[in-house]
């Protein structure tokens, strides 16, 4: 074969593991300590992005709330507008709210942007399907993974590299939005699932791809050092790694800074799942591979095997 | 692909492009309005009221689809008369009912008007032993019987008179200008009619629906075969409430369990954005990809066109609905699109690199990049395919949208690759048209 200029992906590869577990070990603290923020799609409750002519303070809303009978009522200002969730409530009590709000506000009209009220029970079996869902999600993939891998060598090897990838793409983006959770409030939503489940099915495509020239490689015989055949099938599949995902990330960009704030999270997630799908096929799946072949785990992880001597 | 099928691919393609713009044509002046694309919820303002139905309370005599079928043309014609534009009612699983109303004003009133059952009752006033009007202690009110008024039907049996003897019911007004309900009974509702007025002369006969007292009219005649609702009715309530009787009574009580609005220009400013998106998204595709890939580059953007009225064409022939999420769905798989080319095009430079003739690289470039194609987009199709499930169990239109979009996407991506693609660059390269390597990205230095 001859290329063009070799890139050095694996000479480096204790760091971007290293690196990737840190990165992961923030994003499982992250999660276990701020928790994603379900939507009412979920939990059920009202949610309702309102605009008031004139405008209003945040601090009086709040207050109305409280005295309409409200509490509960979470009040984020996006934009002019007041994104507000409180619980369930029906027609007749939405009136009355309304109602209540233009006379303590005394604002001549509220425009109701979206609203949407879903009953507890109804949300508890939202979660529970979508949580079906991914697991017949994983499973599917796993047989995917199964079927994609039968020729590989060490399918069980290969399989696990990819999952690994797969995983740590997923954890990433779950703690990126469990701070954004807490910090801007961000709701996870039956979009966000639909999020997760597409990086899913394109971070292994990725993955799929490099792990596939490994094994075309591999079987010419190219090299006798695994090193060298990862680093080659890296190298050839770059360009079409690096292409597809960055017209990906062309249109996901332009579509997260121009669309609509509807799917404005769900994009984010999207973009958020593209990149690090791009870096983990790129420099953690074919690298974690050498390791393992190579059973070099004891200079990645060196203080894991402090009793044996170093060989 | 066998020969003689290939031979016939340049006819086919050029059938297919020009029956999708036959398609598409016809609403080119509203390409995205109600006539061409079927617009979701989110992008063309309205409200969505997902209803659970209390099945234990229907008839036991019809099966629970039959029930729900009832319901839902109910339903539909309720409705169809408070004038909302192309709404959607479907029953979702065994006891759910999906509502979509488009560009809905009022939607309490629709609410008020769906939600109802719209059961129209008589019912006859309580007398004591001694033949004094029975009161309610606590209230000081009239007491009324809790059935409904039976008599003996025309067959002899008795019958309870409700709302479904009703010919019809309509609003209108009093000799004072208020506004009433009046209607008309069939005939056996005039023969069960009849006997009720007769046996309820100068005593008052209350009008119940769905277990709501509304007024309480004293019995000056027997009347038979028509009558009035009366009760501080505005204009619009005594329409509805006609409308409801009409309708006849629901098979089964609703719960209204989830409800969501989307103001129209929240939708509007959606479609106006991503349109936008769409459109910096697609130059900067195209230019990257004819950057990147020249001549191959350009093949592959005339492809990506093809692709894309083809994907309007299904859009509009098919019930496929055209969401927010579905929209970044179509330029997600427009940059899927690109993915299946450049798969073959790094395919065809390797094998040029490998000094094969242009022929032989390009027939090769498609052969080899196939099982990476197929591959590659299988895990698309199983979250798709999920995902679709997933929002038809909750009425999630906006996540089924998504799926739906970019299933027919993917799955479109790859015919356009393998199929439009070649077929153009077979007819490039046999006819010779373009022959310089350097169009096709390979660089004309040798590198060894």
């Amino acid at each position: 074969m001859k290329n063009k200029t070799m890139i050095d992906f694996v000479g480096k590869k204790r760091w971007f593991i290293l690196g990737s577990a840190i990165a992961l070990l923030i994003m499982i603290i992250s999660l276990a300590a701020f928790k994603l923020t379900p939507g009412v799609d979920f939990t059920g409750g009202t949610s309702m992005t309102l605009n008031f002519t004139p405008q209003v303070e945040q601090g009086q809303l709040r207050q109305d709330f409280i005295k309409l009978g409200h509490p509960e009522a979470v009040i984020q200002k996006a934009g002019d507008n007041f994104f507000i969730r409180i619980k369930v409530i029906n027609t007749t009590e939405r009136e009355t709210l309304f109602t209540g709000l233009k006379t303590n506000l005394n604002t001549t009209e509220i425009s109701t942007l979206d609203y949407s009220t879903i009953s507890p029970s109804v949300a508890a079996n939202t979660a529970r399907n979508a949580g079906i869902a991914v697991i017949i999600a994983c499973v599917a993939m796993l047989f995917y993974i199964a079927w994609a891998f039968r020729r590989m060598p060490n399918p069980i090897r290969w399989g696990t590299c990819a999952i690994v990838a797969l995983v740590h793409d997923v954890l990433i983006v779950l703690g990126i939005f469990a701070i954004l959770g807490h910090a801007l409030h961000v709701e996870v939503d039956a979009l966000f699932i639909s999020a997760i489940l597409t990086i899913v099915g394109y971070s292994i495509n990725n993955v799929v791809i490099v792990f596939d020239r490994i094994r075309e490689n591999k079987t010419r015989g190219i090299s006798p050092d695994f090193s060298v055949v990862v680093n080659s099938s890296l190298t050839e599949t770059l360009m079409r790694n690096l292409n597809t995902t960055l017209t990906v990330i062309v249109v996901l960009l332009a579509l997260f800074l121009f669309g609509g704030s509807t799917i404005h999270y769900f994009i984010l997630a999207l973009l958020i799942g593209v990149i690090v799908g791009i870096y983990t096929s790129l420099f953690i799946a074919g690298q974690l591979l050498i390791v393992w072949e190579k059973g070099e785990w004891r200079e990645v992880f060196p203080w894991l095997f402090p009793a044996k001597k170093a060989a | 692909m066998s020969k003689s099928i290939n031979k016939y691919l340049p006819a086919i393609i050029i059938i297919l492009i020009i029956a999708s713009l036959w398609a598409i044509l016809p609403v080119n002046t509203k390409l995205l309005g109600p006539n061409g694309l079927t617009l979701g919820l989110d992008l063309k303002g309205g409200s969505q009221l997902l209803y659970e139905a209390n099945l234990s309370q229907k008839d036991p005599s019809v099966s629970d689809a039959e029930a729900m079928a009832a319901v839902a043309a109910k339903i539909q014609r309720r409705v169809n008369e408070f004038g909302v534009t192309e709404p959607t009612i479907q029953t979702m699983g065994t006891d759910k009912i999906i509502v979509q109303l488009p560009g809905v004003k009022n939607v309490s009133r629709a609410i008020s008007l769906i939600g109802e059952t719209g059961l129209l009752e008589f019912r006859e006033q309580l007398f004591d032993a001694n033949g004094t009007a029975m009161i309610n202690e606590t209230t000081g009110e009239l007491m009324f019987s809790n059935e409904s008024a039976t008599a003996n039907g025309t067959d002899g049996q008795p019958e309870a008179l409700t709302g479904k003897y009703l010919k019809r019911a309509y609003r209108s007004v009093d000799s004072y200008g208020t506004p009433i309900v009046a209607f008309e009974w069939n005939s056996e509702g005039a023969h069960l009619f009849q006997q009720i007025t007769q046996r309820n002369l100068n005593k008052q006969l209350a009008i119940y629906i769905d277990n709501n007292i509304i007024s309480a009219p004293v019995v000056k005649s027997v009347i038979t075969d028509n009558g009035q609702i009366e009760g501080n009715f505005t204009l619009n309530y005594a329409g509805d409430l006609a409308n409801m009787l009409n309708s006849g009574a629901l098979d089964v009580p609703l719960t209204l369990i989830n409800q969501q609005d989307i103001d129209a220009s929240l939708g509007s400013d959606s479609i106006h954005k991503s349109l936008i998106a769409a459109q910096i998204g697609i130059i900067l595709l195209l230019m990257f990809m004819i950057a990147y890939y020249r001549f191959l580059g350009v093949m592959a953007c005339i492809s990506l066109g093809i692709y894309a009225l083809f994907f309007l064409a299904i859009l509009t022939l098919f019930p496929i609905t055209l969401t927010l999420p579905g929209i970044a769905a179509l330029i997600l798989s427009l940059g899927m699109a690109v993915d299946a080319n450049v798969l073959i095009f790094e395919r065809t430079k390797e094998e040029l690199r490998l000094k094969h003739p242009l022929r032989t690289a390009v027939e090769a470039g498609f052969i080899r990049a196939w099982p990476a194609i197929r591959d590659s987009n299988v895990t698309t199709f199983i979250a798709c395919i999920i995902l679709f499930w997933l929002g038809g169990t909750f009425g999630a239109f906006m996540v089924r949208g998504f799926a739906l979009t970019l299933f027919t996407g993917v799955a479109l991506s790859m015919f356009t690759a393998i199929i439009v693609t070649r077929t153009f660059l077979r007819f490039v390269v046999n006819n010779r048209l373009v022959t310089n390597l350097a169009a096709y990205g390979v660089e004309k230095q040798n590198n060894d």
